[in-house]
């Protein structure tokens, strides 16, 4: 040891020496008084203990979790296939667990308030009625579907899960700033935020200390199970599909509560009863955890240009059939107007104040309110009274602290006087300020902590942190993560060790059924495949082209335009680059595999997105020839890699059967076709020597007919070799057996339809001879494997 | 005046379709002290899977139709036998227009009939600037609500032509209004859209028009397909004031209500959604006899 160790005062000030608390704004790790928190004291000091690098290098692995996890989110209106890294603030916000008791308390009556008023909103309008609510918000109100009005929901509640956004205002206090009550995203997010943290403060302290996650999540799923009609059927999360913004979320959800994950044409209605469709046939669903809006659920009763929902599943709720949670309607609590009403609404149906205020906030459809806001715009936030959109996330036609810009040339004050009943005013509170990393130091940044909620038979359940909006620089504007804004774990801290909570809890072992397939994942798995499988046969062709032109180096020469053409015939063109090339098949397969993600282990997406990416990333400008030989070879052991994490780890269940399938049907007919394309070229020299190539075969081929290949050695070894994984028999034998694995294989001594096209063919080619298999042969045997994939989509996937 | 109607509407789908769901607004229903309906009668071919009859928020008759078979063609036959009653000529009770935002302020509740519903943006009416400026040149200060309704829908009638190929069902207010012409469901949505740019809380009503017209009348326009006009809600003393802008004439004795909503979308007669990519073709016949 040499010299003294630096003291913990000194450290403490290289990381905070740059952090200001700017007056009037209150902040998490300093008090009012300017004296550190002691909930804070713990983490500050091990933080201080790293080098500067050191905590680079923590950071690190954090973001390399998230990446290796796949968690990303997508921005709206931006395209579809833009997925951004998690912007995740690595310092957490630090709340002490007496101060997070008194938040959730005030949360829990909110959760009561909201149940209330969307009860009434949907059952008698009382508060309408009696004039605590303004009916032109009801009824001009976008959110409040009058299909809807005077259906109880079958649970006896509306409201199953909610968040709420809540902020500290610069006096210490906390407040609610908005209700998310439609379709609540995030909690997902707070579980990946933990899972990262983990991974950036190793030390078990302080965060032995820090309250965990899983057991809401457990104590949710439990609450789903026992809705009333929920035992005996299905708990399903309803996601609006992958083009949503937090459809990363809804696959994490699924995966981690083993719920199945639907769109809207999964869904068929009989007789009242909602069913998923399945490759076994329709089953009842008894929970839709409903991820997509209202509007879109039912096409037939709601908004009719949707094409994301179900017809008919309003008249299954009227028929109290299925529990939705929450029920269709409840966006109508997110709207921002709503705030001016509820501290009045709760004194009349709770009979007591809210303990936790809301966001202060005036309709200007009131003379004496809007006269406030104009008065008083300068400090104000004015925006769409029936937005939905969370304070701050500022869109067009607002005005902020007296800020308004205004195409018509308009004041401020002429414009609230022209759209009063449109506007509210809401105080533009500053919020607290909580440390960001910023070079090297610690900075303080806005931001706001999201609050989960569900209800247990127990009553509200609260998810103990997990979730903060941190903004940029200064900006309590800038909290949106659409606006470069990022987030950050929240740790609820005990004071002594919080007690291990995993989902499992240890007396409650059960296996879960591994659940039905619904058709529309059989489909996506199956032609997932068959993209696949396809990708890889034109990369093996276009790798032997490439290496004969290598040898010869000149692509004139009669024996490669002859391979190019026949290539052509196969539907690949030489003449364009390889990644062009590739592209089709190998998109369609991860459009499919997106569309099932919930079904893929972290390290198959991970391999399917890193062939993607090595694909992407191939330059225009690789050569013909050795150059592309070269490249096509990487890609082939990548797409192997990705072959072997599904078939070597994925759990045999029904889905493992239909993407196999895919897999051996592409690869009957890939080599049906190759086979067919040559043998229409007689003996051509060469020829046979390319289709072994294709099918991986030159090896055996030598230890096998010891003599150069002939058509009839290659057409023996890759249409009627059963010991071949090449062959076409082989990959035939495979679909039978898979098909008798199938639902409905055999019904009343009949074997199913895909059956009774596969087993001839498998009998034909078992007892075939090499000189049998002429073209005309390999034609018609393309035909029959189409007719198979026909029957299959026919009997499961529609 | 007592009717018998009849009407036939079919789809034929060009692929059949599994697992059909429709919707259907067709039933007129007793409206009291206005129409009484003494018998009604809906059938469907094919026979529906699963068929259940529900009252929407408006009040309107609906049938729930499903189809667990594959179809490929619906056919849906009404018959029913009406009687609309006559009405005393109401006085011009209305307010202005001043008065009138009073009186909606002041009611309370959210029952279909509330003025509240009726004002504002709905489905297929959005608010239009060349609508908008149109109607507020027919509001003059000093006239009653009930004079403002009549002088805008007949305002409508001469600005617009009636034209039955030039529009269809989706076609939104504001390009029927650019390009003046349309038909009953177009005048209708203009209006609405008028009467909800000055104030007035406007809805839309399908119904039947009498085929024949009384001797020496011209035939009205409309009469050979299901009609639609639109109801006002002139103040609280008024009520709702129906109008039929395609005919410029108040409604009265010819027409037979079916169905009441904001605009098309609450009152469409049948409303399907169907699993096919094919096309589809339909054909539509009415016949309303006085008897």
């Amino acid at each position: 040891m040499s010299g003294p160790a630096p003291k913990t005062s000194d450290m403490r000030e290289a990381l905070l020496g740059d952090y200001v608390v700017r007056p009037g704004v209150a902040d998490e790790l300093f008090d009012e008084s300017g004296a550190m928190r002691p909930v804070w004291a713990p983490f500050i000091d091990q933080l201080a203990k790293l080098s500067p690098e050191e905590t680079r290098g923590h950071f690190a692995r954090g973001d390399q979790y998230l990446r290796d996890a796949g968690v990303f989110y997508r921005q709206y209106s931006t395209d579809v296939h833009q997925e951004r890294d998690w912007p995740l603030s690595h310092i957490p916000v630090i709340l002490h667990e007496t101060e997070w008791t008194q938040i959730c308390e005030g949360l829990a009556q909110r959760a009561e308030l909201l149940e209330r008023v969307v009860a009434d909103l949907y059952g008698e309008a009382r508060l309408v009625r009696d004039g605590h609510l303004p009916p032109e918000l009801i009824a001009q109100n976008p959110e409040w579907h009058r299909p809807l009005v005077g259906i109880a929901p079958a649970s006896g509640h509306f409201l199953h899960f909610l968040a709420f956004e809540i902020g500290r205002s610069p006096d210490g206090s906390w407040l609610v700033l908005g209700d998310r009550a439609q379709a609540p995203s995030g909690a997902g997010f707070a579980l990946e935020n933990r899972m990262a943290a983990a991974r950036i403060f190793p030390d078990p302290f302080p965060r032995a200390n820090v309250r965990r996650l899983a057991g809401f999540f457990r104590a949710f799923r439990d609450a789903m199970d026992t809705l009333p009609g929920a035992e005996g059927r299905r708990t399903a999360i309803l996601t609006p599909g992958p083009a949503n913004d937090s459809y990363f979320e809804h696959t994490y959800i699924a995966r981690y509560l083993g719920l199945i994950l639907l769109e809207g044409e999964d869904l068929i209605i009989e007789n009242g009863a909602v069913q998923v469709r399945t490759v076994s046939g329709p089953q009842p669903l008894g929970v839709l955890w409903r991820r997509l809006d209202a509007a879109y659920a039912d096409p037939l009763e709601l908004d009719e240009s949707s094409r994301i929902g179900t017809p008919g599943l309003v008249d299954a709720i009227r028929q109290s059939n299925v529990n939705v949670v929450n029920a269709l309607g409840s966006g109508i609590l997110e709207t921002r107007v709503l705030m001016a009403f509820l501290p009045k609404i709760a004194e009349v149906v709770l009979g007591e104040g809210l303990k936790l205020p809301n966001l202060a906030t005036w309709w200007c459809g009131q003379p004496n309110e809007r006269d406030y806001v104009k008065a008083n715009a300068d400090s104000l936030f004015v925006g769409e009274a029936l937005s939905r959109a969370l304070p701050f996330d500022i869109g067009r036609g607002s005005a902020l602290a007296g800020v308004f810009q205004n195409p018509n040339g308009q004041s401020l004050s002429d414009w609230i006087d022209a759209n009063g009943p449109g506007l509210v005013g809401q105080e533009a509170v500053t919020l607290s300020t909580t440390p960001a990393w910023a070079d090297g130091r610690l900075t303080p940044r806005p931001m706001s902590v999201r609050v989960f909620a569900a209800r247990t038979p127990h009553g509200w359940t609260f998810l103990p942190g997990g979730y903060a909006r941190i903004g940029r620089a200064g900006e309590a504007t800038a909290l949106s993560m659409q606006q470069g804004g990022s987030v950050a774990d929240v740790w609820v801290m005990r004071d002594g060790p919080a007690l291990e909570e995993t989902l499992f809890a240890p007396d409650s072992f059960r296996r879960e059924d591994t659940g039905t397939l619904p058709s529309r994942a059989a489909d996506n798995l199956y032609w997932l495949g068959r993209y696949i499988e396809r990708t890889e046969g034109a990369m093996r062709l276009l790798r032997a082209y490439h290496l004969r032109l290598a040898e010869t180096g000149n692509a004139e020469e009669a024996r490669l335009t002859r391979i190019a053409a026949l290539l052509k015939v196969l539907a690949l063109d030489v003449g364009v680059p390889v990644q062009t090339a590739l592209e089709p098949a190998l998109s369609s397969a991860r459009v499919c595999a997106g569309k099932v993600r919930d079904r893929f282990s972290v390290d198959g997406w991970a391999a399917l997105t890193d062939l993607t990416s090595s694909l992407q990333a191939m330059s225009g400008a690789k050569r013909p020839g050795d150059d592309c030989a070269r490249a096509l070879g990487v890609l082939l052991r990548k797409i192997t890699g990705f072959n072997g994490l599904v078939h070597e780890n994925m759990h045999r269940t029904s889905g493992w059967r239909f993407l196999t399938f895919g897999r051996a049907i592409e690869r009957a007919d890939g080599a049906a076709a190759v086979l067919a394309a040559f043998a229409g070229e007689g003996i051509a020299p060469g020829l046979p020597d390319l289709a072994l190539e294709y099918g991986d075969s030159r090896i055996t081929h030598q230890r096998r007919y010891r003599i150069d290949p002939t058509r009839e050695t290659v057409t023996d070894l890759l249409a009627l070799d059963a010991n071949n994984p090449r062959a076409i028999v082989y990959q035939v034998t495979a679909m039978r057996r898979i098909a008798q694995d199938l639902p409905f294989a055999r019904v009343e001594g009949r074997v199913s339809e895909v059956l009774q096209s596969l087993m001839p063919l498998e009998a034909d080619l078992t007892v075939a001879d090499p000189a049998e298999i002429t073209e005309e042969r390999l034609i018609a045997i393309r035909q029959t494997l189409n007719d198979i994939s026909l029957r299959l989509s026919a009997a499961y996937l529609v | 005046m007592r009717y018998d109607i009849r009407l036939t509407i079919g789809y034929d789908y060009g692929a059949p379709s599994d697992h059909a769901r429709t919707l259907v607004r067709l039933l007129p229903s007793d409206l009291p002290g206005r129409q009484i309906v003494a018998s009604r009668l809906l059938t469907i071919d094919p026979r529906p899977s699963e068929r259940r009859e529900a009252t929407d928020f408006f009040g309107n008759a609906m049938s729930a139709l499903a189809f667990h078979d594959p179809i490929d063609r619906i056919e849906l036959t009404l018959r029913a036998r009406a009687e609309r009653l006559a009405r005393p000529p109401s006085l011009d009770l209305s307010p202005d227009l001043t008065r009138l935002a009073a009186e909606i302020a002041a009611h309370p509740g959210l029952e279909s009939a509330a003025p509240h519903h009726y004002l504002g943006a709905s489905t297929r009416v959005a608010s239009d600037p060349a609508i908008s400026a149109f109607a507020q040149d027919f509001a003059t200060p000093g006239m009653t609500v009930m004079q403002i309704v009549e002088t805008i829908g007949s305002a409508i009638h001469q600005t617009m032509r009636f034209d039955a190929e030039a529009t269809d069902v989706h076609t939104p207010p504001a390009d029927a209004f650019a390009n003046r012409h349309g038909v009953c469901q177009d005048f209708s949505h203009v209006m609405i859209a008028a009467l909800r740019a000055v104030g007035i809380p406007a809805g839309y009503v399908s119904g039947f028009l009498r085929t024949i017209p009384p001797k020496g009348q011209p035939r009205l326009e409309g009469a050979d397909a299901m009609h639609a006009w639109v109801s006002a809600w002139c103040g609280s003393e008024v009520g709702w004031v129906e109008y039929d802008p395609t005919n410029a004439c108040p409604v009265g004795l010819d027409h037979i209500v079916v169905a009441y909503g904001r605009d098309y979308a609450d009152v469409s007669p049948v409303k399907g959604v169907l699993r096919t990519s094919g096309e589809q073709d339909t054909h539509h016949k009415v016949d309303v006899v006085p008897i």
